[in-house]
């Protein structure tokens, strides 16, 4: 089964990324932007999703600093 | 004392500490896919990028091999030093509290900085006298101190902040300007900056030597 896992930084944790992408923004003349959090999209192939949990609360994600969500996707239509 | 200093794949300080461990006894290279840690007394877990800091720094590195022996070793009440990114990987394994967050300064950054040594009497700091100031470098992107507020005065109660920032110094955002903190059974010690780049005056300070010195008393009485 395909599967994603959407890995973001905690709320209230400062996102140095996010910061610098959303000064960036005026220069190029967009305005009103605001709250910019960078995360990390993990896309991968799984036999046995229930794995998934474990996965990514002991490598994808680091629970102390980041939340993950996990999105289980339709398989691949065979090519 | 004889000190296994860890190799993986994108370290880069390990010849830095083991030049430093070696003026304090023996040194031994330990490669990360090896799980025989040779007999050591201690181990430094070195500075660098290790597995290209992929995911998280320190992310993979914690499940190489060889810190499955670093894990068991700590658990047995062995001496483990982390450095930098070394000090990321224990952090990831467990063996210290907290988290290193990308530096608020949102730069890379390698610079000097003055430290307080905030706790004298560790195993790590004992060859430090009492509010004695560490001037060594620090060089990273990824060292900003990160716990819950709960974990932090836990910390802080429990005398685990070894070295905290001085005024001014704290360029990463670390909370609460901690630069290095050691586990409750005070066995293993991480920080940031680089002692082992500061034992030489030809670099400029020799404050870092401090560090490996308390570390050879520390096994050394354990000998007796």
């Amino acid at each position: 089964m395909r599967a994603r896992v959407l890995v973001r930084p905690k709320q209230g944790i400062l996102d140095p990324q996010g910061v610098a992408v959303e000064r960036a923004l005026p220069a190029l003349g967009f305005q009103g932007v605001t709250e910019v959090r960078i995360g990390r999209l993990v896309e991968l192939e799984i036999k046995d999703p229930a794995q998934l949990e474990q996965i990514s609360a002991q490598l994808l994600a680091n629970p102390l600093i980041e939340d993950f969500e996990i999105e289980l996707l339709e398989d691949a239509p065979a090519a | 004392m004889k000190t296994g200093i860890l190799r993986f794949p994108g370290s880069c300080d390990e010849l830095d500490a083991q030049l430093a461990a070696a003026l304090v006894g023996e040194t031994v290279l330990l490669w990360h896919g090896d799980r025989d840690l040779q007999d050591v007394d201690a181990v430094i877990v070195p500075g660098g990028f290790s597995y290209g800091d992929y995911l998280r720094a320190g992310a993979i590195a914690r499940f190489s091999p060889v810190m499955e022996s670093v894990i068991e070793f700590a658990g047995d009440g062995g001496l483990v030093l982390g450095i930098c990114n070394g000090f990321q990987v224990l952090c990831e394994a467990g063996l210290l509290p907290g988290a290193l967050l990308p530096n608020a300064n949102r730069r890379f950054t390698f610079r000097q900085v003055e430290l307080e040594v905030v706790e004298g009497g560790t195993k790590f700091t004992s060859a430090c006298p009492p509010g004695e100031l560490l001037s060594i470098p620090a060089k990273h992107g990824s060292g900003r101190f990160y716990a819950d507020e709960a974990t932090l005065s836990e910390l802080e109660e429990g005398g685990q902040v070894v070295v905290r920032y001085l005024p001014g110094q704290n360029f990463n955002g670390s909370l609460r300007d901690i630069a290095g903190v050691r586990n409750a059974a005070g066995n293993v010690f991480g920080l940031m900056p680089h002692p082992e780049h500061a034992v030489d005056a030809l670099t400029g300070s020799t404050d870092g030597l401090r560090i490996f010195e308390s570390m050879r008393s520390a096994v050394d009485g354990a000998h007796v």
